[in-house]
């Protein structure tokens, strides 16, 4: 009930799009009715173009982000741990954080072609330092007494890192990794708007071209609305880690 | 009163001619501890009593392993010491519990270290949580928890592993009054059933005398050993806090640690 009214500004919405084509104020070249754009959706689920589309976007998506989770933190931790891995890795970190990562879309493409390999390296590369700046700041707050409480109970200096560091870091990396996530989707879309022959980016800008804009408005919903439910279950899978932060 | 004169054959712990420089972050370096020397017997009691800032707790962490000596030596059974170790047992003020582990996955998580059978780990583990009083509560966050049971949980975690050596750094002084006062009678109670060498970083000077067997007087910045304070009182005695030789005793230590209390109050008025 309470979330049926929380998200009642979205019925609304909806209602004053279909109102305002149907009372012809906006041309429906610039903007179908929502109703045909909800037809086009229900075709192109029955016809499974949405579906396998989806299913590689997706698939570039976790890859990509899941590579970037792991490498990132990694990459995190031991700069903050090492300071050679800092030394080495400070400045290039520093550097290539605010490039725009959409400028890599040329270059990924070139060494991996049209396929998923270049989706893949793009959102890996795009999506690692805002992981492995949470994970270098959260291990770099690490409280030194949990450290030496955890060496004189016996952990050896290498253990410590996995049991103290880590745990230590957490709430940061998974800061980071919300902010890699919202990168995964922009990153995803872009790319294969611009070069691709599937996923949904490409599914986008095929069906513009064609002017089928019905249903391109309905992959533009479908792909607001899985960005919404995966930071909705991102924040559902913190909430449950930290469950012992209070 | 007694000075420095202990025999070696008895020591546990040897501390010579020790300085320590402390580099801030920003800033000039600042001599922490100046040639400090100290013997430690093995299952006494000792208090480090000074002003704050005069370096007892960076004596402590040194003993502790935690920091590197750069002058001087110290020794434990007659090795210097080269880190931390399950040897030696640390309680720090904010209790340094892992926040992410529950009550009794604290007090399992140096005995997880240890070869031990599971099941001898688990019923060593609840063995130490009824002992500090947390029974009930072994499921617990530690942000769960109040202050008291919180520094309950972190001496059941080193007791646990039985160090040799158990080092406090100020373990009381982030509770209340009352919750103090309580932990400073059970620590001497756990300690009277299984005496072992604590050394008890405070600048409480009733609780040092309360507690301990020998009181250690630092000066001001920086930090020396001014004296050694045998204190004769029977521990077991109940009443003990409020008998005249206590208060004595006391006095006789406040004496010692007025002037330096002083000197480090201005020396932080003048910079």
């Amino acid at each position: 009930m309470s979330t049926l009214f929380r998200y009642s500004p979205l019925l609304l919405l909806a209602a004053g799009w279909e109102l305002i084509v149907r009372l012809g104020l906006v041309s429906q070249l610039a903007l179908p009715p929502l109703s045909h754009v909800v037809l086009a959706w229900v075709d192109m689920i029955r016809n499974g173009e949405l579906v396998s589309n989806g299913v590689s976007s997706l698939w570039r998506a976790s890859a990509g982000l899941a590579l970037a989770v792991a490498v990132g933190a990694a990459l995190g931790i031991a700069m903050a741990w090492w300071r050679a891995a800092n030394a080495a890795l400070g400045p290039l970190v520093e550097m290539f954080y605010p490039m725009p990562k959409s400028a890599l879309i040329p270059v990924t493409v070139l060494w991996l072609g049209f396929g998923d390999g270049s989706k893949i390296l793009l959102i890996f590369l795009g999506c690692m330092l805002p992981v492995t700046l949470g994970a270098f700041n959260g291990a770099r707050g690490c409280d030194e007494a949990l450290v030496w409480s955890a060496r004189c109970l016996g952990a050896s200096h290498v253990r410590v890192l996995w049991d103290v560091v880590v745990p230590s870091a957490l709430p940061e990396i998974l800061n980071g990794v919300r902010t890699a996530l919202a990168l995964a989707f922009i990153l995803l879309v872009s790319s294969e708007l611009i070069v691709a022959r599937e996923g949904l980016g490409y599914l986008i800008g095929y069906l513009g071209a064609n002017g089928t804009y019905d249903a391109m408005f309905a992959v533009v919903l479908t792909v607001a609305f899985l960005g919404f439910a995966a930071d909705r279950a991102y924040q559902a899978l913190v909430e449950r880690l930290l469950l012992w932060r209070e | 009163m007694q000075g420095r004169k202990v025999e070696r054959g008895g020591s546990q712990i040897v501390i010579e001619g020790i300085d320590h420089l402390y580099r801030p972050p920003r800033g000039r370096p600042v001599l922490a501890l100046s040639d400090v020397s100290l013997e430690v017997r093995p299952r006494e009691f000792l208090a480090l009593l000074g002003p704050s800032g005069c370096g007892k707790s960076t004596l402590l962490y040194l003993i502790g392993g935690f920091l590197p000596t750069e002058r001087g030596s110290i020794l434990l059974d007659g090795v210097p010491i080269s880190g931390p170790g399950p040897d030696r047992g640390i309680v720090f003020q904010h209790f340094a519990l892992f926040p992410w582990k529950t009550v009794r996955a604290n007090v399992r998580y140096g005995l997880e270290k240890m070869r031990l059978s599971r099941d001898e780990r688990e019923r060593r583990a609840q063995s130490f949580i009824d002992l500090v009083g947390l029974t009930g509560f072994e499921e617990s966050y530690p942000s769960q928890l109040s202050g008291g049971m919180k520094q309950r949980t972190a001496i059941a975690r080193t007791l646990a592993i039985d160090p040799k050596i158990l080092l406090m750094d100020e373990p009381f002084g982030a509770l209340d009054a009352q919750t103090r006062h309580l932990m400073q009678g059970e620590l001497l109670g756990i300690w009277r059933r299984s005496p072992k060498t604590v050394i008890f970083v405070t600048h409480d000077v009733q609780e040092a005398v309360y507690l301990a067997d020998r009181v250690a007087v630092m000066t001001a910045r920086p930090g020396r050993i001014k004296t050694i304070v045998d204190i004769k009182l029977d521990k077991r005695d109940p009443g003990i806090a409020k008998s005249m030789a206590f208060i004595d005793a006391v006095d006789e230590v406040w004496e010692l640690v007025r002037d330096e209390a002083i000197k480090a109050q201005e020396a932080r008025v003048s910079p």
